[in-house]
């Protein structure tokens, strides 16, 4: 570490437009978020290969249940707004943090917390209602693929609220350190990405099947 | 313990046994001899639990190195079975065993050789050109080196706990699903795959941040040294890559494991699906291999000649170029599959345009070498070697992107020629030239010339007796993962590749004579300069070896050739005061990780459920503790700085 990088971490974010070159070597927290920043674009490529697979093989039900037959919109339009909704609160929360005012980050991470896990029993209420109905990922490609892109997302939910809890719990006991802020930006860049996802998910996914 | 029994080793069969007991004895005597010797503290301490990139980079090339001597075993008893096994002879490997071989031989030789080579030559050279003190995550750069070898591990597990898979390096279904390969044996590549790719994707994102975003003032874009270019170009494309085969084998798992659809025959799979993501990943993978290598080359070849790179600007604008073309051609992979002609010809066109901005690399490399005043040194040799033989695999690269030329040659063993021609012409003899080009900064003493050059001829010589004659038999009819062929016309084709494996084998025995001889008479080989070939960048200003901070005062770069600049400017006087500075304390995570990794990949393999629960359990547990303490890092201050570069301040005076 050199003596910018020890610099800003004691300043917190500066020189935001320094970018290695004539300046030498980036501060820590820029090279932490832009790493992450790019960890973040392989997993969108992973996700790609899903979608790229789904594409393919939504068609192949194999004599089964079809998309339209087993969507329910309504259950989806929840599941959006629950997730879009948490991603303000998550915003909102990261910018009372930067202004150290704790208690309103708590309220709105653990609000963040609540909208992510109603998001996800949605979700498996879902999953659990098609799969005894028969039409569990193992009946044909097109659940198949259904069941691992939709699925893959869901992982990354659950990952995140247990990231979520361990930097609220952090927070706690640690204070607004430094390090600390350094990883709620990058679970709150994590965050807005798994937005990102899910609108694809459910443009792609979902409208798409039912579409007239 | 799920499906595992004592049956799983395959007591009954003399070849893998008696492989598997020489590779016991060798592990168990080589702990007996570290324990006896007492070094483990020092091992531990310096080397298992050590974040400092130039550690990792040479434990990634160790491991290459290593594994290359596995890899060869494959390939001789593979060349030695089809030597004898013609007309009604039936050789001495029995097909379920070649059909192995031939799978675990193309696994390790790529992922557990060609990766952790290039990718270990980049870790160690990277922040010393860029004059940097680190990479930008150097305990996720461990995390990455020890998950490498967590697969490499598994896959050689396979040997003795096992079969490995029958499928062929890429696993295509149907043949890799349950329904036709029940064994362990696909499992045990697709964990073993899973896991090193995790750590391959880790080790991108921090190269490319590293190139990105840490790199020495006044060092901008187009003043880095090109091996540095071609370290990023293989790095995005690492990042870019490496997820869809965590997905494909991922989607393939599931197949098994969960009895999904994917790729299977029925339920409205699609196998050709998988032959598209695969090679999606699989076509950048061979530019991620051979762009590193072209940077070893400019790099030596420029300093060898003593002349500036010739077209550093088209050079740096052909390595991207590669990078992105790289991604527009994999469907050539399989002409053969019926997607049209138009779409074939769109293939074929996009893998001639590929071997332009190739094309442009050699003309620069042949006009840097004109009129220089080149240096036979080992690397040098192995660069000239591989110009030649470069051009003649990639000729005949450009012969089957012809659809045509490619439907009577797919899957023949003039492919099989084909490949080991670019990536033991190109990659291996690359890594070798890269190896041998900095040995001196890693360890602070050369390499012996004559074994060098030995080891070099032995597999100039040998390469291409052993796989000229595979061009001629492709042609002839011979298809590829073949146990034995009826046609006796084709053996004296064989028993001449055979002879090359053998001269080949002489390389190898070559190199390792080099390294144990060079090692012997250190003393009166050491590099005291830093400078032993009097080279360009700045890998070259610090010490061999350099001190675990690289750099006591960060170098300012003015020019692309930075050292050289400085060499020609007039080296400043060392500065008598530092600034203290900071370096991340070692830390055991890496190590941590792989040994759950290693514990969990088995028991999955096996479907040991409690097993696998435990190691993922285990696992989290151990993210959460390293994620809770916090990272202080260890500061060393200016007088100790000063104390420490005294040496070499005396030595510039």
């Amino acid at each position: 570490m050199s003596a910018t990088e020890a610099t800003a971490e004691s300043t917190g974010v500066t020189n935001l437009n320094v970018s290695g070159g004539e300046a030498g070597p980036a501060p820590v927290a820029i090279v932490v978020s832009y790493g992450f920043w790019i960890f973040l674009l392989s997993d969108i490529i992973m996700f790609s290969a899903l979608f790229a697979t789904y594409a393919v093989l939504s068609g192949q039900t194999d004599g089964g249940p079809s998309g339209r037959e087993l969507f329910d919109t309504r259950n989806v339009a929840i599941e959006t707004l629950c997730l879009l909704f948490s991603s303000y609160t998550c915003g909102l929360g990261s910018v009372f943090l930067e202004r150290r005012s704790l208690p309103a980050f708590y309220v709105l991470f653990g609000i963040t917390f609540v909208l992510g896990a109603i998001f996800l029993g949605l979700e498996f209420h879902e999953f659990a209602g098609m799969v005894a109905r028969g039409a569990g990922p193992s009946r044909s490609a097109f659940l198949s693929a259904f069941f691992a892109l939709v699925g893959l997302h869901g992982a990354h939910v659950s990952i995140g609220l247990i990231w979520l809890a361990f930097m609220v719990a952090q927070t706690a006991a640690k204070g607004p350190r430094e390090f600390v802020l350094r990883r709620l930006r990058c679970f709150s860049l994590f965050w807005h990405a798994l937005d990102i996802i899910w609108v694809a998910v459910m443009s792609l996914v979902y409208l798409m099947a039912v579409r007239v | 313990m799920g499906k595992l029994t004592w049956s799983a080793i395959p007591f009954d069969q003399p070849i893998p046994m008696a492989a598997s007991l020489f590779i016991v004895l060798g592990v168990l005597g080589l702990l007996g001899l570290t324990t006896a010797k007492g070094w483990w503290p020092y091992i531990w301490r310096e080397w298992l639990t050590s974040v400092d990139h130039k550690r990792i980079g040479v434990m990634y090339v160790l491991l290459a190195l290593v594994l290359l001597l596995r890899g060869f075993i494959d390939a001789i008893m593979m060349r030695s079975q089809l030597a004898v096994a013609a007309g009604g002879a039936a050789g001495y490997l029995p097909p379920e065993h070649y059909d192995q071989i031939f799978s675990a031989h193309g696994t390790i030789m790529i992922f557990f050789m060609a990766m952790p080579f290039m990718v270990g030559l980049m870790n160690f050279v990277v922040p010393l050109q860029l004059g940097v003190r680190d990479v930008a995550f150097p305990v996720l750069n461990a995390v990455s080196f020890w998950l490498t070898a967590s697969g490499a591990l598994l896959v050689n597990i396979s040997l003795v706990v096992g079969e490995f898979a029958r499928t062929g390096w890429l696993a295509y279904p149907p043949l890799s699903e349950l329904q036709f390969s029940p064994g362990v044996g696909v499992d045990y590549y697709l964990w073993a795959l899973q896991i090193s790719g995790v750590g391959t994707l880790l080790a991108g994102i921090n190269l490319v941040t590293t190139i990105l975003k840490l790199r020495a003032p006044g060092m901008s874009y187009m003043r880095m040294p090109v091996f540095c270019w071609t370290a990023l170009a293989s790095n995005l494309l690492i990042v870019a890559a490496f997820p869809i085969l965590t997905a494909t084998f991922g989607m393939l798992l599931l197949d098994r494991y969960l009895g999904m659809h994917f790729f299977t025959n029925d339920g409205g799979g699609n196998a050709m699906l998988y032959f598209n993501l695969i090679w999606a990943w699989g076509h950048p993978e061979v530019y991620i291999l051979i762009l590193p290598a072209f940077g070893v080359f400019s790099e030596v070849i420029a300093t060898f000649s003593g002349k500036a790179l010739f077209g550093y600007r088209s050079m740096v604008l052909a390595t991207m170029a590669i990078c992105i073309l790289s991604f527009m051609v994999w469907l050539h992979h399989f002409f053969t599959m019926g997607a049209g002609a138009n779409v074939n010809a769109f293939f074929g066109v996009m893998t001639m345009i590929i071997a332009v901005p190739t094309g442009v690399k050699i003309f620069n490399w042949l006009f840097t070498l004109f009129r220089g005043r080149i240096r036979f040194e080992v690397p040098v040799l192995w660069a000239i070697g591989f110009m030649v033989t470069f051009v003649i695999g990639g000729m005949t690269g450009v012969l089957m992107a012809v659809p045509p030329a490619d439907f009577v040659l797919h899957n023949s063993v003039f492919l099989v020629a084909h490949f080991h021609n670019v990536i033991i012409g190109g990659v291996l003899f690359g890594g070798m030239a890269g190896y041998n080009y900095w040995f001196p900064k890693a360890f602070g003493f050369t390499l012996h010339k004559g074994l060098g050059a030995l080891s070099f001829w032995c597999w100039l010589i040998g390469f291409y007796l052993a796989f000229m004659p595979l061009y001629a038999l492709g042609l002839m009819g011979m298809t590829r993962r073949m146990q034995h062929y009826a046609d006796t016309g084709w053996q004296p084709y064989l028993i001449v590749a055979e002879v090359g494996a053998v001269v080949i084998l002489c390389g190898i025995v070559a190199t390792i004579a080099q390294l144990v001889v060079s090692i012997r008479s250190r003393d009166a080989r050491r590099d005291v300069t830093g400078d032993p070939w009097n080279g360009r960048t700045l890998e070259w200003s610090t010490t061999s070896p350099p001190p675990h901070y690289n750099f006591a005062v960060l170098p300012r770069v003015n020019s692309v050739d930075a050292f050289w600049k400085m060499k020609k400017d007039g080296l400043d006087a060392p500065p008598t005061t530092y600034d203290s500075i900071d370096v991340p304390p070692r830390s055991p995570n890496g190590f941590v990780t792989a040994f759950f990794a290693v514990v969990t990949g088995f028991a999955l393999i096996w479907h040991i459920t409690w097993m696998a629960i435990l190691g993922l359990v285990c696992a989290t547990v151990t993210l959460m503790v390293f994620g809770w303490i916090e990272r202080v890092d260890n500061e060393i201050s200016g007088s100790d700085l000063a104390l420490a570069e005294r040496p070499r301040s005396k030595a510039s005076a």
